[in-house]
């Protein structure tokens, strides 16, 4: 563990006193001289006005000069803390969050995949952030940090949790039907336990359900029949459906055929009332995670 | 209008009399007078104004709990998107400068009308057609748009939606305002009265000068882009997609290009108006008339140089943010100077807290909330949490509606008794004012709370930890929407059946006091020769 590494959260709130201190002491003059004047000098207690003076050079030159100093100052304490969300610290912990519409997948470089990113304690960690589809934005507020996810980009963020919790990971790049359900978490372990969870290397998570989280599917299709962006799980095996298939529509039951063409190549048969957007699944699952996920969805009645 | 038909005589209805033609809605619709061109602006975008409201009180509404209260996520997002388009395409970009620009400028520089009166009536007719076109988008192709007013690729390509057609209506648009810009930049240089130098102009003019030039070079910008986004979803040509040597950053550079100057096509004119009315209700003249109307020139310079503070977290390079930042700094100077001249215009006048007085000095304090919050966003580092939050939803409000929205109230309640010849009822005007300061304040600083606390915009669902402050922000709108009930309520029943106001009732020193209310067709019986400053209220014998 790195010693006295400056947060993230830290770096940008120092900025954000700053800046809010400023601007509430200029607020309230502003309110304050304004009431004043508008009282003092009501009509009824001040029926003629005593002044004619339109123009005053000093004074001019005094509120030019120094709001200017004063957003040259914030300008510069601005910029220092974004360096700060730019520099990554030696040793970070690299992690590859990627998202689509509308779920998110973390994987580690010893190949494990998560639905939510979990990170050790004290230790930084860099987030290289790909999106697959659209534009997405990975956001975390306790971190204050933020940065879209642009296809065919590389884009990053780096944070350190300083102490164990679980924090919110929101979308915060508009991306449609989905876009206020792509939310996750992030989930800060004490080192210790971090690395006994890193090194359950998919064995007893290759169970159908987990393979459905870590591929995003719970993104769209509930477990509990709960209406989402796609259909329900729920009951789905053995069901009659009304599908589109190349613009034309026909019924069909729901088998271990359909299950298999509907997460390979989704816009094949696309259910009635909703939309085609779910992406191909064709060479990104090995055979044996596609029978499991298959034979996950048979039994969930 | 009927009403006033029946009870005025003929002689004193000025501009409002059809004479032989009856009034009918042919002697409107094709009508080349300002002011009625005016009218007709107004009578559109207040109805569109009140649309996009009540597609807001749905978004609150929906906001109140988290889940799904009243409509899923798609039909959340289309509304979303509508009330975006909508109140920024048809209201508040054309707001102040069509309709009171139309009513006012030429007869505040002492002219007979614009200097192109069938290119302004040309105007209208996009603005309508561009309206009908989005508004048309709703009922055909894929169904309501969902891209939010932003339209940012890849998702606008991708999805299903009436895009296409919403994104043309948006171009028709575009021309609406550059020609109502190219009109107000010919009829300011040309056809200014003799006597009514550079530094006589009332500072709206002023105002509508610097915005119309904002409008004659950014606006193409927009019409470029939202003509590209038409391309790429009808022939793929692949500009803005990275698997094909395009790049979506490029098409949000391209679209802040207009749509950050297009702020201040918004604000502008606001402070044009308050400038204008807060001399007025002082007594005294405007104080730092000069560093009033050369801020203006300021910030339509430096406001097109800004844009990409919009794109902090996009993944533009950080040299590019640094500078952005800076010059996004260097903008709010113009309008700190603004604030702090109009505040001093007050010490030592005599100050009347008429209905236009109460809504210019709450835009005072609303828009410098919205200027304060600002400079939040500037900063790099701020922004980064703030970004795509509430925080911006709250900021832009204080500014667009707390600025330019109670500017748009402040003229009404300022020049209406001057068009129609007729004054609102006073009191309920102020108890309007009231209500709306206290409901504006409560919606939107919850928002502003709930934004720094990280709730991301558009988003129709939430989680728990951000209710209290959602519906605290539902109820502040509720007394909004009553507030401004009230307050068209009052000034529609005043228009048509108030006491008449007389020529001068503001005891105002520009040149629209000087004449009947409501004007003549052609404004001035004998072209004025003009000897005097806009807020010389000795010299106009007022004081």
């Amino acid at each position: 563990m790195t010693p006295q590494i400056q947060t993230t959260t830290e770096a940008v709130d120092q900025v954000f006193l700053l800046i809010f201190g400023i601007s509430v002491v200029m607020l309230l003059g502003i309110a304050a001289v304004m009431v004043y004047f508008a009282v003092r000098y009501h009509h009824r207690r001040h029926p003629q006005p005593t002044s004619q003076v339109s123009s005053n050079l000093w004074l001019e030159i005094t509120w030019t000069v120094l709001p200017t100093l004063i957003v040259l100052a914030m300008f510069y304490y601005g910029w220092a803390g974004y360096l700060a969300l730019r520099n990554v610290p030696e040793g970070a912990m690299e992690v590859k969050a990627v998202a689509r519409m509308w779920s998110w997948v973390f994987e580690y470089e010893n190949g494990r995949a998560s639905d939510r990113l979990y990170v050790p304690v004290g230790r930084p960690v860099k987030v290289h952030l790909v999106s697959e589809d659209v534009l997405h934005s990975f956001y975390v507020p306790a971190f204050r940090i933020k940065r879209d996810m642009v296809p065919g980009m590389d884009n990053y963020v780096w944070f350190v949790a300083p102490e164990a919790g679980s924090y919110h990971v929101f979308c915060a790049e508009y991306c449609g039907t989905g876009h206020a359900d792509m939310i996750t978490r992030v989930e800060a372990l004490p080192e210790g336990e971090f690395i006994a969870w890193l090194a359950r290397v998919e064995d007893e998570g290759a169970g159908g359900e987990d393979l459905l989280r870590r591929h995003g599917c719970l993104g769209c299709h509930s477990l509990d029949g709960a209406q989402m962006a796609g259909p329900t799980f729920k009951g789905l095996y053995g069901r009659e459906k009304r599908v589109l298939s190349e613009g034309r529509e026909r019924t069909l039951i729901v088998d271990a055929e359909y299950l298999r063409r509907s997460i390979l190549q989704p816009k094949a048969d696309v259910v009635v009332g909703y939309p085609p957007i779910m992406p191909d699944y064709e060479g990104r699952l090995s055979e044996e995670d596609l029978e499991a996920m298959v034979e996950f969805l048979r039994t969930l009645q | 209008m009927s009403s006033y038909f029946d009870t005025a005589p003929r002689s004193a209805r000025g501009f409002l009399d059809s004479g032989e033609s009856g009034g009918g809605l042919l002697s409107w619709i094709f009508s080349t007078d300002h002011k009625r061109i005016g009218l007709l602006y107004l009578s559109a975008i207040v109805c569109l104004f009140l649309i996009g409201v009540l597609l807001g009180l749905l978004i609150r509404l929906e906001l109140i709990a988290p889940g799904e209260t009243l409509m899923g996520a798609q039909t959340y997002n289309a509304v979303f998107t509508l009330h975006g388009v909508i109140m920024i395409f048809l209201f508040i970009i054309p707001g102040i400068p069509a309709v009171f620009g139309n009513l006012m400028l030429p007869i505040q520089i002492g002219a007979r009308d614009v200097a192109f009166p069938r290119l302004n009536l040309l105007s209208w007719w996009l603005y309508m057609l561009g309206g009908a076109m989005a508004i048309s988008a709703l009922f055909s192709g894929g169904g309501p748009p969902d891209t939010g007013w932003t339209f940012y690729v890849p998702f606008s390509l991708e999805t299903t939606t009436n895009v296409s057609m919403a994104a043309l209506g948006v171009f028709v648009l575009g021309f609406s305002s550059i020609l109502t810009g190219l009109n107000f930049i010919v009829t300011v240089h040309r056809l200014r009265a003799e006597g009514m130098t550079w530094t006589r102009l009332p500072l709206f003019v002023w105002s509508l000068y610097a915005t119309a030039w904002v409008q004659v070079l950014a606006t193409p910008i927009l019409g470029i882009t939202v003509v590209l986004i038409i391309l790429e979803r009808i022939f793929s040509t692949g500009l803005f997609d990275p698997t094909r040597g395009g790049d979506p950053i490029m098409y949000q550079h391209l679209f802040w290009i207009y749509s950050h100057p297009a702020v201040y096509i918004m604000v502008l004119p606001g402070m044009g108006v308050v400038s204008d009315i807060i001399p007025v209700f002082s007594r005294k003249p405007i104080f730092g008339y000069m560093a009033i109307a050369l801020s203006s020139l300021a910030i339509a310079a430096f406001g097109s140089l800004v844009w990409g503070h919009h794109m902090f977290t996009s993944g533009m390079s950080d040299m590019a943010i640094l500078v952005f930042s800076l010059l996004t700094f260097i903008v709010a100077i113009p309008s700190a100077i603004k604030v702090f001249n109009w505040v001093a215009t007050l010490y030592k006048g005599s100050i009347h807290l008429d209905p236009p007085m109460l809504f210019a000095l709450s835009f005072i304090l609303l828009f410098s909330i919205g200027g304060l919050t600002g400079l939040v966003l500037g900063a790099a580092a701020t922004d980064i949490h703030v970004h795509d939050t509430y925080f911006v939803v709250a900021h832009f409000h204080y500014v667009m509606f707390g600025g330019t929205g109670f500017a748009f109230f402040a003229a009404l309640h300022f020049w209406l008794p001057k068009v129609f010849g007729r004054m609102y009822d006073r009191k309920i005007a102020n108890l309007s004012w009231g209500i709306l300061f206290v409901g504006f304040n409560i919606l939107y600083f919850s928002m502003m709370v709930v934004g720094l606390r990280g709730m991301p915009r558009r988003y129709y669902d939430y989680v728990p930890e951000f209710t209290v402050l959602n519906v605290m922000a539902t109820v502040g709108s509720w007394i909004l929407a009553a507030g401004l009930f009230l307050m068209f309520a009052n000034l529609l029943r005043g228009m048509l059946r108030g006491a008449p106001a007389g020529d001068n009732p503001w005891r105002a020193a520009t040149l629209e006091w000087s004449i009947p209310s409501p004007p003549p067709a052609e404004n001035f019986a004998a072209d004025p020769v003009v000897t005097r400053g806009p807020y010389d209220f000795k010299g106009a014998g007022l004081s």
